[in-house]
């Protein structure tokens, strides 16, 4: 029997001056056991179809038309309370953070035992109980003990872990899991995948499974539904849909996702619906003054860099707890290469990067830049050359531009600090790489709340390059942008590398990411440089275990279609 | 923690120092006290006499060091005006405006939480929007318009309350009450109101700007997804986030409730030690204004250091000591 059934679902957002229209006559079905896949980028209503299941629609958003039935009883338009007594109890919800989804004020057994008191109407030791052996299900390690700790006092993974065993207190028979695994590291991400299919084969749990993600629908789902701008575009067997995909949305999504098994030159632009970019990389090259290239071909030499934190504060320095986030790390980055850094959270990746860019003191090691020992400049007059041509993009494009700025502003910041320019030229640098990054000299006048994340992301390389940089720190720069605009980005950068002689020092956790955009390679793991290799020899022959392991875990993707990738294939 | 505490202390034993010696340098500007101390037939001599009994004529730094070593025996000097210990007048004032500072705290803390979480959660609710725009009065009247406005309608015209003083009050020892007896009682409610309100409202439109933000964590939406009660999302999950910040400001609250007794008490001649500094301030009474104003710091640092002693309490991220687990 058929748990969950949508037909024609509209949600509208009622706003002052037109209805918002978010989901647009959805249709979707949920067998008992099964993962259906709700897949499509930010803004394609998939959220919403979960929230108005649940009845936990934001207001002023309502079910505009259609119905949603659990096991063939209808139940939208039930009042306000029927929809709570559903809620938990026979459909439950996992959200993407596990690291605002628990009340940290509450240890997590408090948090299980309430859910199963009201869910269940248990007594406090029975519910006790209960609550153990669902953390234990789940996987956690010795239940008995940790459920008494705060949620602060678990990792990412096993706080997911606490909210999977926090949906399933009442039993229920439908869990929508709204992007499980998005902020998690990819070993994680796995085990938590794992943990969802077998509680859908164990249960007959009916999984609503919705993610950006393509590498997550191909190796968990079932069956999967392509939303687009609040409607269905298409849905079928995951199997025939990552395959054969028919419409021409599907298709260019698909083709967009970084592979790991193939490498690309570069990511087709089958764009859908108006969203290509023109990027004029020549008009920048030719008036880009490219330095002398370093005479012994390595630009950026790095020898036993250390960083460590203070943990723990004490004022006996005996106590006191350090944290080595980086130890004793050594690799050098050739001139005009794209560098790449792979590794989990907490890997060290970043801090590397903050060293280098000296927003970040060293404990120890040296960095040499074009055979000028940067570590031994001690005065902030001394290192303005060298950082000048060393410019940032950051991660998420969000807070790395300031609300208050203009957009000209804040790509005329760098020119003005460094004296670059005066006057007018000011102006006609920032307004020729406004035109270059292609979002046209007019947005200058705009703020950066105006523009959508990969617009901002393209403002941060405008900004990086503002200053005419030999080498570029990409920390990051894709993993908050969705696919389509992933590879746009990615374009831009590889353009830069190949057009502009960038050197660029390349940090991700996405390896597929990696394998498309790095020369070389370094794999860090809890502050430690394990491996560096020529990427491709890296791909084909992990030497370190480590390394080996990485590469395991991550999505194969070899279902998908390569339609429009022929061309590009390297 | 324990480091924490000392530290803490450490850090209050220097922010009392500091404002010593900067009450102390701005007394020299306050007037002299011997003008007021000697009658018109005052000789020269007098005058020297006086000043050298006083102490009032060795350098400023030394009179600093002697009023911190008579202040760290709890010897505060003896009252200009009144000829008696300082300590003594002080211990005798205190528990005035210290009734009377509990009394518009706890008014201020209750209400003004119960008013935040109900506007916060009926947000677009009439009633909530009413509240909200009559708190705009409270926070924007001075104080001592509000006392003599109250002055007016329930002492003048309604005859219901006392306009002015303590009425009976009962001696516990050396603690005078106002809380056992009927008058006391009656005594207390318009002055306390007029000290409390402006921190009522604040601690309200607080306590509903954080709490309107908690309910938009994900913690609270997931709550509501486990099926949850309402009541139990608001009040369990909701309302103890809330309160980690507010309290901060709270803390702060309570310390100027005290500090700014004096407004009130000046009002309605209430006879704390407020007023007794107002009428040191215009008689130059060097010895009480000092000790006064160490009191109130002594309060200030004294509220804040258990408010930081609360966070550990209320939030378990910031109780590092505890074993940790990965």
């Amino acid at each position: 029997m058929t748990l969950l059934t949508i037909e024609d679902l509209s949600v509208h957002f009622p706003t002052r001056h037109k209805v918002f229209v978010a989901v647009n006559e959805a249709d979707l079905t949920v067998e008992p056991g099964e993962i259906h896949g709700l897949v499509g980028e930010s803004g394609a209503g998939k959220s919403t179809i979960g929230a108005a299941v649940m009845g936990l629609l934001e207001r002023p958003g309502h079910i505009a038309g259609g119905t949603v039935s659990f096991k063939g009883e209808a139940i939208s338009g039930r009042d306000a309370e029927a929809m709570r007594s559903l809620r938990g109890a026979k459909i439950s919800m996992i959200f993407q953070d596990p690291l605002t989804s628990l009340n940290p004020l509450l240890t997590v057994g408090q948090q299980l035992i309430e859910t199963i008191q009201f869910h269940l109407k248990l007594s406090d030791g029975d519910s006790r109980k209960r609550a153990v052996e669902l953390l234990d299900r789940v996987g956690i390690p010795l239940p008995d003990e940790r459920i008494d700790m705060y949620p602060h006092q678990f990792s990412g993974g096993m706080r997911q872990r606490v909210v999977i065993a926090l949906a399933l207190c009442s039993e229920p028979d439908v869990i929508i899991a709204d992007e499980p695994t998005t902020a998690l590291d990819v070993s994680i991400q796995a085990q938590i995948l794992e943990l969802i299919k077998e509680l859908a084969r164990e249960r007959q749990t009916g999984v609503i499974l919705i993610t950006h993600d393509m590498g997550v629908i191909a190796d968990t789902t079932d069956k999967v539904t392509v939303m687009y701008q609040g409607a269905v575009v298409e849905s079928g067997a995951t199997e025939q849909v990552m395959g054969n995909p028919q419409h021409d949305y599907t298709k260019s999504l698909i083709a967009a996702v970084p592979r790991p098994t193939l490498k690309v030159h570069r990511f087709p632009q089958l764009s859908y619906g108006g969203r290509s970019i023109e990027f004029h990389i020549d008009d920048l090259a030719r008036n880009w003054q490219k330095p002398e290239p370093s005479k012994s071909g390595t630009l950026l030499k790095v020898e036993n860099l250390t960083k460590t934190f203070l943990q723990k504060g004490a004022l006996i320095p005996s106590r006191r707890k350090y944290f080595k986030a980086v130890d004793n790390v050594s690799f050098d980055i050739r001139d005009g290469e794209v560098f790449g850094v792979v590794g989990e959270s907490g890997s060290g990746k970043s801090t590397v990067a903050r060293m280098i860019a000296t927003l970040y003191e060293t404990n120890g090691g040296k960095i040499t830049f074009d055979e000028t020992e940067v570590t031994a400049l001690s005065s902030n007059r001394d290192l303005e050359g060298y950082r000048r041509q060393i410019q940032m993009i950051f991660q998420d494009p969000y807070s790395s531009l300031n609300p208050r700025m203009r957009v000209d502003e804040i790509i005329a910041e760098p020119v003005k600090h460094h004296k670059l320019l005066e006057g007018a030229a000011i102006q006609h640098r920032v307004d020729e790489l406004l035109d270059r990054v292609g979002l046209g000299s007019e947005a200058g006048r705009r703020y950066p709340h105006e523009f959508s994340g990969g617009q901002r992301q393209r403002i941060s390389i405008a900004r990086a390059l503002a200053t005419q940089p030999r080498f570029l720190i990409c920390d990051e720069p894709t993993s908050a942008l969705d696919v389509s605009i992933q590879a746009q980005i990615l374009n831009i950068l590889k353009d830069l590398q190949e057009h502009l002689g960038l050197t660029m020092l390349f940090i991700s956790h996405d390896l597929p990411v990696v394998r498309q955009m790095c020369d070389r390679v370094g794999v860090m793991r809890q502050g430690q440089m394990v491996e560096v290799a020529e990427t491709e020899e890296l791909f084909a022959n992990p030497k370190e275990a480590y390394t080996r392991e990485l590469l395991s875990l991550m999505p194969k993707l070899e279902g998908l279609s390569t339609e429009g990738l022929k061309d590009e294939i390297v | 923690m324990l480091t924490f505490v000392i530290r803490r202390v450490f850090q209050s034993a220097l922010v009392l120092l500091i404002v010593g010696l900067v009450a102390f340098s701005m007394f020299r500007f306050v007037g002299d006290p011997i003008d007021n101390m000697l009658g018109q037939e005052r000789t020269d001599a007098d005058i020297a006499r006086l000043r050298t009994d006083l102490g009032l004529d060795q350098p400023f730094p030394v009179q600093y060091v002697k009023f911190l070593k008579g202040a760290a025996e709890g010897n505060f000097g003896v009252s200009y005006r009144q000829g008696r210990p300082v300590s003594t007048i002080l211990v005798e004032r205190a528990p005035a405006t210290l009734e009377l500072a509990a009394v518009s705290g706890f008014f201020a803390i209750t209400i003004g939480i119960g008013l935040g979480v109900f506007t916060a959660i009926r947000r677009d609710g009439f009633m909530a929007n009413m509240i909200m725009s009559v708190s705009l009065i409270g926070v924007s009247l001075p104080t001592f318009l509000i006392g003599i406005l109250l002055i007016y309608l329930f002492a003048v015209e309604l005859g219901w309350l006392p306009s002015f003083g303590r009425g009976d009050v009962v001696n516990i020892g050396w603690w005078s009450t106002g809380f056992l007896t009927a008058s006391g009682l009656k005594a207390l409610i318009l002055p306390s109101i007029t000290l409390g309100l402006y921190q009522m409202t604040l601690i309200m439109r607080l306590v509903r700007s954080e709490m309107l933000e908690v309910l938009r964590q994900d913690y609270i939406r997931f709550a509501r997804a486990r099926g949850l009660k309402e009541r139990s999302v608001n009040f369990r999950h909701a309302l103890k986030n809330t309160l980690v910040p507010v309290i901060t400001v709270t803390g702060l609250q309570l310390g100027s409730i005290i500090a700014f007794a004096i407004i009130t008490e000046t009002v309605f001649q209430w006879p704390g030690v407020g007023l007794l500094f107002i009428n040191a301030i215009q008689f130059v009474d060097i010895p009480v204004m000092a000790a006064y104003l160490m009191l109130i710091s002594v309060m200030f640092v004294g509220i804040n250091l258990i408010v930081d002693l609360l966070y550990f309490a209320i939030d378990p991220r910031l109780r590092v000591d505890q074993k940790g687990a990965k």
